[in-house]
C-alpha cells in the first residue's frame, strides 16, 4: 500500500477544514471499499480523514413518520433499529442482504452511499477505465460485463452502482443531508447519484470537503409493507444480479401508488418510473406487474453476457409486487 | 463511540509513530506507518498470528477480530483507527487456560480440516450467538457467510454453534 498520513477529526468542522486543505485527501468512514482501493492502487490518498468519531450516528423516528439516519450509524444498527424494521422494512431488508455482518459493522450508512463500483476493470490499475482514468476507455463495453448495467450507462461506462440500501432509500425518495464549509444542504437521493455520461469518474454532486451529515426518509404508511428482493449468485455475501425495492398501495383492487426501484443492472440505484407510471390505476393483476416490468426494461441496452438481466429484472420487479399483495396478484 | 480525548486534527504519518492499542485488555505500544492494518499490526508487531491473512480485501473473513466488542474484518481496519478502540483476538479467548465454549465445541465436532479459517469463524460464531442470529442452521448459515471455509467444513462448524447456542439454554434474544 501507497504511505499516507492519518489525521483523525474529532468534530465536523475539523473534518471538512482538514479534506478541504488538503486536495489529495478523503474522508476515512468504516473504511470496507476505501482501505481495500487504497492497497490496490486504485485511490491514492495523501491524507486521510478518519470520520468514525464524529457523533453522526444516530438513529431517530420523525414526529412525521420519517426516519433521520446518522451519516456514520453502522449498517447492522440500521438493519435492526425498531423503526426501521417495523415502518420501513424495505431498508432492513435491504441492508441485512448486503455484504456480511462483519462488513455491516464496520460500514457506515454515508460511507454506503459513496461506496465505488465492482467493476473489476476499475479495481485493476493496468485496465484501461474511464471512471478511474478519464479518457483511458472503458474496458467492459467488449470485455467481461456480464455483472454490468444495462440502464444509465454510456458509450464511458457501464459499471453497475453496487449498494443494495441505496436503491431501498431511492424507492423510499430519501433526502441526502450534507454539510460543507459554505453551509448545509439537501440533495434528493435520485440527484446524489450521477448517470456517468461523459464524466464517468464523476459519482456525486460533492464538492471537496463537502460530508454527508444524515439521510432523511419521508414518512409513508405504504411503507410499512415494502420489499426488498435480491437475485444473486450465490445465496449470501454476494452483489445483486438483479434486486427490486417495491411498495404499493392499492385500493379496491386497483393499485393507487407504487414505489419501485432497481440495484444490480444499472448504473446507478435506478428508480423505475416509468414502471410505476405504466402500473399506476391498474388492476393489482400479475399481468399488470408484468406489464409494468416490460415497460421499465423496455429501455434496457443489453450486451451478450448480460442480457439475462433483462429478464431477470422483470422477473424481479412481478416476484416483489406479487409477494406485496399475498400472492393474490 | 469512543469517549477518548483525541487531540484534533493531528497529523501523523506517513512514516511509523507510536500508538497504543488496548489488545485483549493489555495497552500494547507499537511503531506504525498509517497505511499498516490491524491484522498486520497485530501478526507482524505484536506476535499475535492467531488472526489470519486470506485474501487480505475483505472476502474471506479469516482475519475476524472484535473491535469495540463487535465482528469486524482486521484486514480492512487501519491499525491507527483503533487507538481508544480496544482490541479482542482468538488469543484472548479461552480464559485462564480453559477453552471458550466455543473453542471446545469446534474441537468437539471437528469443526474445521486445515483450521486456517478457524480463529476467524470462532470469532464471529460467538458473535453471532451474541447478536441472536442462531435460531436454525439457515439462520446460522446467513449470518456466518462472511466467513469462508474452502475445506467446507461448514456442517460441523454449523454443529458447533448448534451446540454452544443449546447449551448457553438456547437463543439469546
Amino acid at each position: 500500500m501507497r504511505p499516507f498520513s492519518y489525521a483523525r477529526a474529532a468534530d465536523v468542522a475539523t473534518a471538512i477544514a482538514l479534506v478541504r486543505e488538503h486536495p489529495s485527501s478523503a474522508f476515512l468512514a468504516g473504511g470496507t471499499t476505501e482501505v481495500d482501493l487504497v492497497r490496490q492502487g486504485v485511490l491514492r490518498p495523501g491524507l486521510l480523514v478518519d470520520i468514525n468519531d464524529l457523533p453522526l450516528d444516530q438513529i431517530e423516528d420523525l414526529p412525521d413518520g420519517g426516519l433521520r439516519i446518522g451519516a456514520m450509524a453502522r449498517m447492522s444498527d440500521v438493519a435492526r433499529a425498531p423503526g426501521v424494521v417495523q415502518r420501513f422494512p424495505v431498508i432492513s431488508q435491504a441492508l441485512v442482504l448486503g455484504a456480511s455482518a462483519q462488513l455491516r459493522n464496520m460500514a457506515s450508512m454515508g460511507g454506503n452511499l459513496c461506496q465505488r463500483v465492482r467493476c473489476s476493470y476499475f479495481r485493476d490499475p493496468a485496465s484501461p477505465c474511464n471512471k478511474r482514468d478519464m479518457g483511458s476507455g472503458c474496458s467492459a463495453l467488449d470485455g467481461m460485463h456480464r455483472g454490468h448495467a444495462i440502464l444509465g450507462g454510456s458509450e464511458h461506462c457501464i459499471a453497475t452502482h453496487p449498494s443494495d440500501v441505496a436503491v431501498a432509500l431511492t424507492a423510499l425518495d430519501a433526502v441526502v443531508h450534507t454539510t460543507a464549509s459554505g453551509g448545509d444542504r439537501m440533495i434528493g437521493i435520485d440527484d446524489f447519484f450521477l448517470l456517468p455520461g461523459a464524466t464517468p469518474d464523476r459519482e456525486h454532486p460533492l464538492e471537496r470537503g463537502e460530508l454527508i451529515t444524515a439521510i432523511e426518509v419521508p414518512g409513508w404508511p405504504a411503507a410499512r409493507r415494502s420489499v426488498y428482493l435480491k437475485f444473486r449468485d450465490r445465496q449470501s455475501y454476494e452483489f445483486a444480479l438483479a434486486s427490486v425495492a417495491a411498495a404499493i398501495q392499492i385500493q379496491d383492487g386497483t393499485v393507487t401508488a407504487v414505489r419501485l426501484a432497481l440495484g444490480g443492472v444499472a448504473t446507478k440505484p435506478w428508480r423505475a418510473r416509468r414502471g410505476e407510471a405504466a402500473l399506476t390505476g391498474r388492476p393489482a393483476t400479475a399481468a399488470s406487474f408484468a406489464a409494468a416490468a416490460r415497460e421499465e426494461l423496455a429501455q434496457a441496452e443489453t450486451r451478450p453476457m448480460n442480457a439475462f438481466k433483462a429478464v431477470l429484472a422483470q422477473r424481479a420487479i412481478v416476484r416483489a409486487l406479487s409477494t406485496l399483495t399475498d400472492g393474490k396478484a | 463511540m469512543s469517549t477518548d480525548v483525541v487531540t484534533p486534527a493531528a497529523e501523523r504519518g506517513p512514516e511509523a509513530e507510536t500508538a497504543v492499542l488496548t489488545v485483549n485488555g493489555q495497552p500494547r505500544e507499537l511503531q506504525v506507518e498509517p497505511r499498516v492494518s490491524l491484522l498486520d499490526a497485530l501478526r507482524e508487531q505484536l506476535g499475535l498470528t492467531g488472526s489470519k491473512k486470506g485474501c487480505d480485501q475483505g472476502t474471506c473473513g479469516a482475519c475476524t477480530v472484535w473491535v469495540d466488542g463487535r465482528r469486524v474484518l482486521a484486514c480492512l481496519t487501519l491499525a491507527v483507527t483503533c487507538e481508544g478502540h480496544p482490541v479482542s483476538t482468538i488469543e484472548g479467548l479461552a480464559a485462564a487456560g480453559d477453552l471458550h465454549p466455543m473453542q471446545a465445541a469446534f474441537v468437539e465436532h471437528d469443526a474445521f480440516q486445515c483450521g486456517y479459517c478457524t480463529p476467524g469463524q470462532i470469532m464471529s460464531a460467538v458473535k453471532l450467538l451474541e447478536e441472536g442470529h442462531a435460531s436454525d442452521d439457515a439462520e446460522i448459515a446467513e449470518w456466518m457467510s462472511g466467513n469462508i471455509c474452502r475445506c467446507a467444513a461448514y456442517p460441523n462448524i454449523r454443529a458447533a454453534i448448534r451446540t454452544v447456542r443449546d447449551a448457553a439454554g438456547g437463543e439469546r434474544r
